[in-house]
């Protein structure tokens, strides 16, 4: 088998195997209205496939990320989620053994285009990391360093304030700015990170496991956030926790990988189908707990 | 899951339990072990420091510090070796600073990992072993000679320099290679350029560890006779030593010049600059700490 077991969320398998023991809260509001327009889209990828030197990591992905919604990544580990997710900000540039093949866009424009400098296209695609990377500076300084390189001329007390209470850091930290952005906690470390991102005011912000790290509150935080920031950001999530993908994620995509080890897009579509309703054998197999 | 249902099947594993006296044994001998090693390394310190002090003490005085070398031993000062050294602490920090840094700064971020990096990696580390004599004669072919400055001061400090630099820019090499590669990705996602992220993330993080590296280097500079003998450092200096023209000295010259004389006042004279230096080291070290103290207030891994 490819995956870990620790990756399979721990719970009781239902005995008929049918149905997803996942408890869905309040997704009547996230189904998809029929009659709507679709969502524009903002990033989108068509036929790409990502190598690590000759290593083939992730296959033919066809993928639209929509704006305004938060898409979530899910699968076995090894399967490429990551390697996808970081190829939207041309992260994944950064190994010298990295290619790809097809083409990502950002409203419309080729991410990979020539005459593309990846520094701008990490100004536009933000990040948050598995773990919580802050700086080691200041908190204030860690909000301020990202509008400080990219050119800011406002009032930076202002921006560094505004960006800490849109991550809901505000109350917690605004009497300690000068302090360590490190002495926080692990939660508190992370909506430091998620408040130096969008102080740079990015359009998509892509997000690596934001909550593997922490506990199941400050994690619960972090999804109301998110619920907060999609009313101005694209957000995309990878996770390796059913739950979060159920209850934070208006649209999943289900990879997994082949004989090949090559990560491929088992399934994609609005989060109440494929938990509730999966296409997909592998889908049903992996969102009900019994693959891995 | 997997161990539960392989359990009644599998054959019963024969019982162990450690040898607990040979355990415990074993443990106590090497604490044992540890704790006479670092027994050893501070009586050999206690006992040195115990001869200079006994020996040097008597001699030191405002006039000894102030005064200038003289035949008469009760005359005699170091001032000209305690300003030259000084003054070669200053222009080594300012010479190995930029350089150390930057070379560092280059091996570590920006240069591509290949074998030419490494193979230069690996042959800085091969200068660092270099007898410092050496440098003396390389300083002395190209800052005396070539460069026509002089047996000066600075030609000293400049020698001193390419001596400790290869132990800088080691120590700065790791202190970078230490910043976990998520302090670079952290700035990368924000859009900066590599420049911005070195200073804004990777910098910071590494700069007590560099500190730490560029002091010691110190330390290990103001220590050094042999190289600035071959310079052309003068044993007898009666004048405040100016970096760019006439004769230069410095205390572990002024050590060395008063220990080989056999008269026992001129041993005293020569321990009691030992401890002279000994202080400017100590306070170096009190420098370092404080600094690393200061740089390393927002860094918790």
């Amino acid at each position: 088998m490819p995956a870990d077991l620790a990756d399979v969320p721990v719970r009781d398998p239902s005995p008929n195997g049918t149905a997803p023991s996942i408890k869905i809260t309040s997704m009547d509001d996230r189904r998809p209205v029929a009659d709507a327009a679709p969502p524009p889209t903002v990033v989108e990828m068509r036929g790409v496939s990502l190598y690590y030197g000759p290593f083939r990591a992730v296959r033919d992905v066809d993928l639209t990320i929509a704006r305004q919604r938060i898409t979530s990544l899910i699968g076995p580990s090894g399967c490429g989620k990551t390697t996808l997710l970081r190829t939207m900000n041309r992260m994944n540039d950064l190994v010298p053994s990295f290619r790809m093949d097809g083409t990502v866009t950002l409203d419309g424009r080729d991410l990979f285009a020539r005459d593309v400098d990846p520094v701008a296209v990490r100004r536009r695609v933000g990040m948050v990391f598995q773990k919580p990377n802050p700086f080691p500076k200041s908190i204030w300084e860690n909000v301020a360093f990202g509008p400080k390189i990219n050119g800011y001329k406002g009032n930076l007390d202002e921006l560094v304030e505004r960006s800490l209470r849109r991550a809901a850091l505000w109350d917690d930290v605004k009497d300690k700015l000068k302090q360590s952005g490190m002495a926080l906690s692990g939660g508190q470390q992370q909506r430091l990170c998620i408040a130096r991102t969008i102080a740079v005011e990015p359009e998509v912000i892509l997000m690596d496991e934001p909550c593997s790290a922490l506990d199941p509150r400050s994690t619960l935080q972090i999804e109301e956030l998110m619920a907060e920031l999609k009313q101005e950001f694209t957000i995309v999530i990878v996770t390796h926790n059913m739950q979060q993908a159920a209850r934070a994620s208006d649209t999943t995509v289900f990879m997994t990988m082949g004989d090949d080890r090559a990560g491929y897009i088992v399934e994609e579509g609005d989060t109440v189908g494929i938990f509730t309703n999966p296409q997909h054998q592998l889908t049903e197999d992996y969102v009900s707990g019994r693959f891995g | 899951m997997a161990g539960a249902t392989a359990a009644p099947s599998a054959p019963a594993a024969p019982r162990f339990e450690p040898d607990r006296m040979r355990r415990k044994l074993a443990g106590t001998l090497f604490y044992g072990a540890c704790l006479a090693a670092i027994a050893i390394l501070i009586l050999a310190l206690i006992a040195l420091l115990l001869n200079v002090l006994v020996s040097g003490v008597p001699w030191l005085s405002m006039d000894f510090l102030t005064g200038v070398s003289s035949r008469r031993p009760e005359n005699a000062g170091i001032w000209p070796a305690l300003i030259g050294s000084i003054q070669l602490a200053i222009i080594v920090a300012a010479i190995t600073f930029p350089l150390g840094i930057g070379a560092a700064v280059y091996l570590a971020e920006y240069a591509p990992d290949n074998r030419i990096t490494r193979l230069m990696q690996t042959n800085i580390g091969n200068l660092a072993g270099v007898p410092s004599i050496i440098y003396g004669i390389f300083g002395l072919a190209i800052f005396v000679r070539l460069l026509g400055l002089g047996p000066v001061l600075f030609s000293g400090a400049a020698t001193l320099s390419l001596v400790i630099l290869p132990l800088v820019i080691i120590a700065s090499i790791e202190a970078l290679k230490a910043v976990p590669q998520a302090q670079r990705e952290g700035a990368y996602a924000l859009g900066a350029s590599r420049w911005q992220m070195v200073k804004g993330s990777v910098l910071p993080a590494a700069a007590p560890g560099i500190m730490t590296g560029i002091i010691l280097a110190m330390a290990r500079a103001i220590g050094e006779a042999a190289p600035l003998v071959v310079v052309g450092a003068a044993t007898l200096v009666l004048t405040t030593p100016q970096p760019f023209e006439g004769g230069f000295t410095v205390l572990p010259i002024q050590i060395f010049n008063w220990a080989q004389r056999p008269q026992e006042a001129f041993q005293g004279l020569a321990a009691a600059t030992i401890i002279v230096v000994l202080i400017l080291i100590f306070l170096l070290n009190l420098l370092a700490l404080v600094v690393r103290a200061r740089l390393s207030r927002h860094i918790q891994w």
